[in-house]
Formats: structure tokens, C-alpha cells, sequence
């Protein structure tokens, strides 16, 4: 199974990154965005889905500062792609 | 007197925190992958980038072989340092209460700071007087403490001096029972006058000076 985890900053602790950002988009000509938050994206390819809230709490997020978010998505893809683009020489 | 200064891969200030420790005793280096504190009487977890700091800053340090040893010595009431990454390191294994986030202007800040104590009844500040002013350097780019709930602040930056967005202005904090105690500025680089200031020595003077009451009790 494909796993997403949407990792962000717990509400009401300072994210400086989302306000840089949402500084820097009235800058660029966008106007009327609010309340923007920089997270994380973790993507896992899982057997058992049910451990991913355990992977979360002691590893993958500071359960402190942090909240997550667990979305599952389409089977993993067999064979796996490869990873990266093959080297041009 | 024997120190054991755990490196893990990406540790960057253990030999400087070695060297702090051998101003007042002996110190050895402990290395993440093994399990044996050779019988130290104290450890310092110091600064650098553990494991590269993925994911977020000490989380992948804490599950090392050698933590597991620390943690159990912590448990036992053995006196633990944790500087900077050390810091971080032993907040993410919760062996010290909150957290240390990126800091509030995003840049990593290298400075040279001014601490209040505010508690010289630790075993790791009992060579200051309460109030004494600390001129101690900081380098760190998460280093912004913040906790839930309340916590025993040891030290403060000078009022106007915090560096990264610290709640409540906190550099150095101290978990329930005393032993363990852990600060984002670099005491182990204040003790020699060649680099400006010896106040860092304070740290491992106190350090030193509880272990050997401990021993003569």
C-alpha cells in the first residue's frame, strides 16, 4: 500500500516558512492568500498500513510540534520505476 | 573523574567538548554504535549535525546503540549534558521536556550570547551564583525552544539577546530530577581566554565539583 503522511506545524506554534511564503506571494502579484503553513510530505510504500500511525508518533513526526495527516493512496507500483533518470554520458 | 563524550557520525564539537572536560577531569569518547559508557561518571551529548540531522534534528541520533545506554544512566541519576545537537538529541528521546524548532528568522545564527542563571542549584550550575551572566558563543539553526507546558529553566538569554525566537527567552533547560540538563549555547568553546571567554568552564566545574561530593557522600 501507498502511503502519504501530510506532516505540518501544530496550530498556534510560529512557522516562520509559511510566513515567509505568504509574504513573498503579494510580492509576486498574489493577493488575497491567508494563513499559509510550510509541512512535510513523507511517501512510504507499506505492507501493513495500520503500523504507519506507530511509524508517525516515534519517528517520522514530533508528535510535540507537529500533526499529521495519514492518506492512503493506490497500491504500490510493481515493478518499482527507477528512481532517478539514467545518467547521460 | 571520568567524562564520556558520545560522537555520532556528523558530531562536529565532541573533541572540543572532549578537551572542555579534561580541563577538569578525564574524558573519553564514547562512539554511538556501542552500547559500553566504559564506566564514565558523567556524559556529554554534544553538538553537530547527528546522522546528518534528517528528518528533523536529533530525531535518528536517539535510537543509536550508545542512547539507549544513556538513557538508562539518566535513569540511574546519572549526571547528562546535552549541547546544542545534544540538546536536541535528548529532547527528541524525551529524556528533557520540549522541543527545538528551526529558528524564527530561518538563518543560522553564530554568535556570542549573554545567559542569566536562573537556577544555580543544579548539578550543572552550582560553580554560578544566581543571576550571574554567562558570555557563552551560540551556532545553531533549530534552536528555538518551545514546551507545552512548564518547564525548570536553568538558564536564559540576556534580556534582548535571544538568538532564535526561544520561548520565554530559554537556552538551557533541566528535566525533573536534575541530572539531565541540556542548553543550545556552547560552554565546551568558553574555556580558554585565547577564544574570549572562560564562562563556559563554569559548566564543567559544577559538573565536577557534584560528582565529587557525590562520591565523598
Amino acid at each position: 500500500m501507498r502511503v502519504r503522511v501530510l506532516v505540518s506545524p501544530k496550530q498556534g506554534i510560529l512557522d516562520p516558512q509559511g510566513q515567509a511564503v505568504e509574504r513573498a506571494l503579494p510580492a509576486l502579484g498574489f493577493e488575497g492568500v491567508a494563513n499559509v503553513h510550510v509541512g512535510r510530505l513523507i511517501e512510504l510504500d507499506v505492507e501493513d498500513p495500520s503500523q504507519v500511525p506507530a511509524m508517525c508518533d516515534a519517528l517520522l513526526t514530533n508528535p510535540l510540534v507537529e500533526d499529521y495527516e495519514i492518506v492512503e493512496t493506490a497500491p504500490a507500483p510493481h515493478p518499482q520505476p527507477a528512481a532517478h533518470p539514467q545518467h547521460l554520458s | 573523574m571520568k567524562f564520556g563524550v558520545v560522537r555520532f557520525p556528523g558530531s562536529c564539537d565532541e573533541v572540543d567538548a572532549q578537551l572542555a572536560c579534561e580541563r577538569v577531569g578525564d574524558a573519553v569518547l564514547l562512539w554511538h554504535a556501542d552500547r559500553d559508557l566504559q564506566g564514565v561518571d558523567a556524559v556529554v551529548v554534544p553538538g553537530g549535525f547527528s546522522y546528518g540531522d534528517y528528518l528533523r534534528a536529533g530525531a535518528i541520533a536517539r535510537f543509536a546503540p550508545v542512547m539507549e545506554s544513556v538513557a538508562e544512566f539518566a535513569r540511574e541519576g546519572g549526571l547528562v549534558l546535552g549541547i546544542c545537537n545534544g540538546f536536541q538529541v535528548l529532547c527528541e528521546a524525551g529524556l528533557l521536556p520540549g522541543a527545538l524548532l528551526p529558528n524564527e528568522t530561518l538563518r543560522f545564527v553564530f554568535r556570542q550570547v549573554n545567559l542569566q542563571v536562573v537556577d544555580s542549584g543544579t548539578p550543572f550550575t552550582r560553580a554560578c551564583a544566581p543571576g550571574d551572566t554567562l558570555s557563552i558563543p551560540t551556532k545553531h539553526a533549530s534552536g528555538r525552544y518551545f514546551s507545552p507546558a512548564p518547564v525548570d529553566v536553568v538558564l536564559r538569554y540576556a534580556p534582548g539577546e535571544n538568538p532564535n525566537g526561544s520561548q520565554d527567552d530559554i537556552a538551557g533547560v533541566r528535566n525533573e530530577a536534575g541530572n539531565v540538563f541540556g542548553l543550545m549555547p556552547h560552554p565546551e568553546h568558553a574555556v580558554d581566554p585565547l577564544t574570549g571567554s572562560v564562562d563556559g568552564l563554569k559548566i564543567f566545574e559544577s559538573m565536577r565539583a557534584s560528582l565529587t561530593s557525590r562520591v565523598a557522600a
